[in-house]
């Protein structure tokens, strides 16, 4: 290793945008990490992203101005991409790629691992089915999150899913094993400074850095450090759970950002452009980030992401999110219309789903009426949107009272069960909460939930003590 | 002598001075033996396709061929297993390699170390021909036939007696020398012989009433499955996989969800195979690329898929084979494309998309096998439209060579109607085609059933637009009857639970009666509004129309006799309110 440091190449023939091509240096392997150096001797990182006898191509991990030809020398630092690892990253601060930006020493490193880790092999694989509980009663109750899930929060530019994230990451637990064992891996790709700084203070402020791993890439870095900062972040993930034995939440933000520097690499490479310019291996890119969760036979630990993405204009057919929805187990829409009647979280349950739901829920996991009661809502409240439409059309006053009770229910639904600002509530107070509005209801209307439930917890929950 | 690593780009590796190098032929590159393919060949150059990942190799490591094109194990050992997208065994590997799947495992397909209990069917002396079985080999409640590779043929010499033999054993030669053990190779990409391809007019039944009835399959067609994501595409694959009538069941999971798999491998082994009792998973073999897994690999996993479907199908057996998705596999085409910088097609696909994905479904029918039995391969692929547009290339290219079309639906999806198969958009080339089979099977009425139930349906829809606009008070009696007996098809019918017991298969015999139930219930009503009944009686009858509601939780053996009962009472319905 040590000699090959020393070996350094001067050949460097071509400047473009992030690239840097140099002749002859064809004992670089594919993947590896490099130093560039330039005439005033800055030392810039950089990947080969491809090789053959004639040139290699290197993507710079900063900017590229102030390089020339004739003095930038490059010398091989790592035959891939890796960070160090250690339990030591719990509660500090790195950047993009790894480095500590918290002012406190670097991680003594137990182990260097590459970054772009390894397929889980499916025989490997435990079918993920323990409930994790965040806190917000849409999600726990509706949309609820299974340990080893990919779960993605679908938002728009502008809405409040920042908060959202912050808050899931303070409030996220493992039920029946107490904080113990949890920890957040956080990854924010592409953020502005304001951004960066509601994050620190969020986590500094309500004590949840402690248990957690900030990797920061902020929008005026290197762009090709946002494809490296989400790996670092799950590769971290991966030790802390597989190894260690913690659970780990992986919260990356903003996806839309990595895609965006996808597609700036791709087209700086002249490469064939997919849909919308996006690359065409996006799907497989996207996969190798989010398939890195999930649970593994016979180890205690487990990786859940929460990838969320800002879909442009509010579109759901864009790439970005029509790819995801392919991969992830499920998705949390975060509604404009909501976020502007001041509704937080503005989690619109209709068109959100967790597809691992039915495994994580029920007796002995959360409680034996969380399924029933969930449909309930969710039909009840489908139903009191749709009569909505007919409201606006014909007024309030051409509805059956039985038809009013709905339109009551979806409001109620909104104001106390949906909007619940900064409180954490456990999924029994969501439950309960669920029963205080469909209690509203006589019981003959609540059709999908069993008789023995009805008379359990009819009736049972008054709104007044549950909310403020 | 071994070639050079000239560049590498992803899974796109150029090799220089391979010599021996013929196309698509299976190369091992650099000192770790990543397993590649040759796909492309330019003077002392060829392009190699690698199907794992590249990070880490330099220029100038050496790569050489194995002089054998990308092939499979065909033998006994395939059932009940889990295998990666070029049919190395996920145990193995992960035996080999841990929880985490590591680059240049060489593991062997079939295992060599088991042993399989062999009795001839043939003697010395006798002629076999190519395609013949040599005998059997018990697997599971399966009989497994040990065929004699498709090209060879001859006089047999020597035969080993009934025992049990491993599969590296010789079991048999021919007067030419040729030994035959109980396994043989085939290149995946040349489609297996067979004496001649069979009409396909015999039913591939799934236990879906939607598709049964609607929408038909046959033995050895083809058949799409478009659909947005959260629209039940895998959830309807998968149902297929464990109640359709095939003897054999090849999974591909071609780019999907790792998750996805592992729920199939929990839940298959435990589900019970309807015929034998056994559980599903020992006639059912699984081959998992999933999403993050070698891009070239997800190329090749629909070849090997098919080619173990058409193995069994050698062999005279029903083979169903499931491959999710087909998108995945036209994206893994595209990518290998790009990365060779070949001129794109619409939306970057490679010009050739069309002509692949032809050749691929081809390889489905029904045929006469090289010994003269019937055996079938079905194909029925999921397609993923990107943003639910079916406009894209990969769906239309599909349609134009699928017979069956079973549109999902993401809105039926949301409104819980489960499967969520359109019946307006989707369609079936293959009715005339089996319309005797019904005629013959069914009753002689069913295709006429068949229509009344369609029209239905149509009518139904119809008058859906209008009571979207004036309400359903505005409509009369006879189409307010039309109304209520469209929604008891869609709903008791069309709609399946999956996970009730009774109801997540329905015969082809129990759906035939339920049709003659609802279509019995329409003319009951219609004579009743006649009679100058009103629409409400009709509405009223609570027992009545309950009866019909619960007809799909009837088991199949109560259910001539709860059908006997409901055609009596549809006597006195609607009378005693009028």
């Amino acid at each position: 290793m040590m000699d090959l440091l020393k070996k350094e190449y001067n050949s460097a023939s071509y400047v473009s945008g992030p690239l840097l091509y140099l002749e002859g240096a064809k004992d670089l392997p594919y993947g590896a990490i490099v130093d560039i150096t330039d005439g005033n001797k800055r030392v810039r990182g950089g990947q080969v992203i491809e090789v053959s006898d004639e040139f290699t191509v290197l993507q710079v991990f900063e900017e590229t101005s102030g390089l020339d030809l004739a003095s930038t020398s490059v010398s091989l630092v790592e035959d891939v991409a890796r960070l160090g690892v250690s339990k030591e990253m719990i509660g500090r601060r790195f950047n993009g790629i790894g480095k500590p930006i918290d002012g406190l020493p670097p991680v003594v490193a137990d182990k260097r691992l590459s970054i772009n880790g390894s397929a889980i092999n499916p025989v490997a694989r435990e079918k993920p089915e323990e409930f994790i509980q965040t806190g917000i009663s849409a999600i726990d109750v509706n949309i609820t999150l299974v340990r080893g899930q990919k779960l993605p929060i679908f938002s728009g530019s502008g809405l409040p899913h920042n908060e959202l994230a912050a808050q899931i990451a303070r409030q996220a637990k493992v039920i029946g094993e107490g904080g113990e064992g949890f920890a957040v891996v956080f990854a924010a790709m592409g953020i502005t400074q304001r951004e960066v700084s509601y994050f620190v203070n969020e986590f500094e402020r309500t004590g949840a850095l402690a248990r957690s791993v900030l990797f920061l890439n902020k929008a005026d870095d290197p762009t090709v450090e946002r494809l490296l900062t989400p790996r670092m972040a799950l590769t971290a993930a991966e030790y802390l759970a597989f190894e260690l034995g913690y659970h780990v939440l992986v919260i990356l933000t903003d996806l839309t950002n990595y895609c965006e520097a996808l597609r700036e690499i791709g087209g700086a490479r002249e490469e064939i452009p997919g849909r919308r310019g996006y690359p065409g291996y996006m799907y497989t890119d996207l996969a190798s980030l989010y398939e890195r969760a999930g649970v593994i036979h016979g180890k205690p630990g487990s990786v859940t992401q929460i990838p969320i993405l800002s879909m442009p204009g509010d579109d759901i057919t864009h790439p970005i999110p029509d790819l995801t929805g392919y991969i992830t187990e499920g998705q949390i829409f975060v509604s404009r219309q909501l976020a502007s009647a001041g509704i937080f979280p503005p989690i619109n349950v209709q068109p959100s789903l967790s597809r691992l739901m039915g495994n994580g829920i029920g007796k002995g996991k959360t409680r034996a009426d969380h399924k029933e009661v969930a449909d309930q809502l969710f039909a009840s409240y489908a139903r009191g949107v749709d009569l909505r439409k007919l409201v606006a059309i014909t007024g309030e006053d051409a509805l059956t009272d039985n038809d009013k009770k709905y339109l009551r229910f979806a409001e109620g639904f909104e104001q106390k069960f949906i909007n619940q600002g900064a409180a954490d509530r456990s999924i029994e107070q969501s439950l309960s909460i669920a029963w205080a509005l469909l209690s509203e209801f006589p019981r003959t209307e609540l059709k999908r939930i069993r008789k023995e439930y009805i008379e359990t917890y009819y009736g049972t929950q008054k709104m007044s003590e549950l909310v403020a | 002598m071994a070639g050079k690593i000239k560049s590498i780009a992803g899974p796109a590796v150029l090799v220089e001075d391979l010599e021996g190098a013929k196309m698509n032929d299976i190369v091992r590159v650099g000192t770790e033996e990543l397993v590649g393919e040759i796909i492309r060949l330019d003077g002392n150059i060829c392009f190699v396709q690698v199907y794992e990942d590249t990070n880490g190799l330099t220029v100038g490591e050496t790569v050489y061929t194995t002089n054998l094109p990308l092939a499979v194990e065909l033998g006994p050992g395939m059932l009940n297993g889990i295998f990666d997208g070029i049919q190395r065994p996920l145990d193995k590997i992960r035996e080999a390699s841990g929880d985490f799947i590591a680059r240049g495992i060489n593991v062997k397909s079939l295992s060599r170390t088991a042993k399989w209990a062999f009795t001839p069917s043939v003697n010395v002396g006798d002629h076999v021909a190519g395609g013949s079985s040599l005998g059997t080999v018990p697997e599971f409640s399966f009989t497994h036939k040990i065929l004699v590779p498709p090209t060879t043929s001859g006089v047999i010499k020597t035969l080993k007696p009934a025992g049990e033999y491993v599969l590296d054993d010789v079991i048999a030669t021919l007067e030419d020398g040729t030994e035959l053990k109980m396994y043989h190779t085939w290149a995946v990409r040349k489609a297996r012989p067979v004496n001649t391809k069979l009409d396909p007019n015999l039913p591939f039944l799934t236990g879906m009433r939607i598709l049964d009835v609607l929408f038909p399959l046959t033995a050895g067609g083809t058949a799409a499955i478009p659909g947005p994501f959260g629209s039940g595409k895998t959830v309807t694959q998968q149902s297929i996989a464990k109640f359709g009538n095939a003897d054999i069941v090849v999974y591909v999971g071609c780019g999907e969800r790792g998750n996805e798999m592992t729920d199939v491998l929990v839940e298959f082994p435990e589900l019970e195979d309807p015929k034998t009792g056994n559980p599903l998973m020992q006639r059912t073999i699984l081959l998992a690329n999933t999403s993050n897994m070698p891009v070239a690999a997800r190329e090749a996993s629909l070849y090997c898929g098919v080619t173990l479907a058409e193995y069994f199908r050698d062999q005279g057996y029903a083979v169903s084979m499931m491959a999710d998705s087909t998108s995945r596999w036209a994206e893994a085409l595209r990518e290998i494309a790009s990365r060779l910088q070949e001129m794109p097609a619409e939306e970057g696909y490679p010009p050739y998309l069309s002509s692949r994905l032809s050749a691929f479904y081809e390889r489905a029918g029904r045929v006469k096998t090289l010994e003269g039995n019937a055996g079938s391969v079905s194909v029925i692929g999921a397609v993923s439209p990107a943003g639910g547009d079916l406009s894209e290339p990969v769906t239309q290219a599909t349609l134009r060579i699928t017979g069956a079309f079973w549109a999902l639906d993401a809105s039926l999806a949301r409104a819980r109607h489960f499967p969520a198969i359109n019946w307006a958009q989707s369609y079936s080339l293959f009715m005339n085609i089996l319309e005797p089979w019904y005629r013959a099977n069914i009753n002689q009425d069913y295709p006429e059933l068949r229509l009344e139930i369609l029209t239905l349906l149509q009518r139904e829809a119809a008058l859906q637009e209008v009571v979207q606009l004036v309400g359903p008070d505005a409509l009369q009696d006879a189409e307010r009857l039309n109304l209520e007996v469209g929604r008891i098809i869609r709903e008791d019918f069309l709609q399946q639970n999956g996970y009730d017991k009774v109801d997540a298969s329905c015969s082809m015999e129990k759906a035939y009666g339920m049709m003659q139930m609802m279509t019995a219930l329409n003319k009951t009503g219609e004579a009743m509004l006649k009679n100058g009944g009103s629409i409400n009686d009709f509405l009223n009858d609570a027992n009545t129309l309950e009866k019909v509601g619960r007809a799909r939780f009837v088991p199949e053996n109560e259910f001539p006799a709860y059908m006997a009962d409901y055609m009596k009472s549809l006597e006195t319905a609607f009378k005693a309110t009028a």
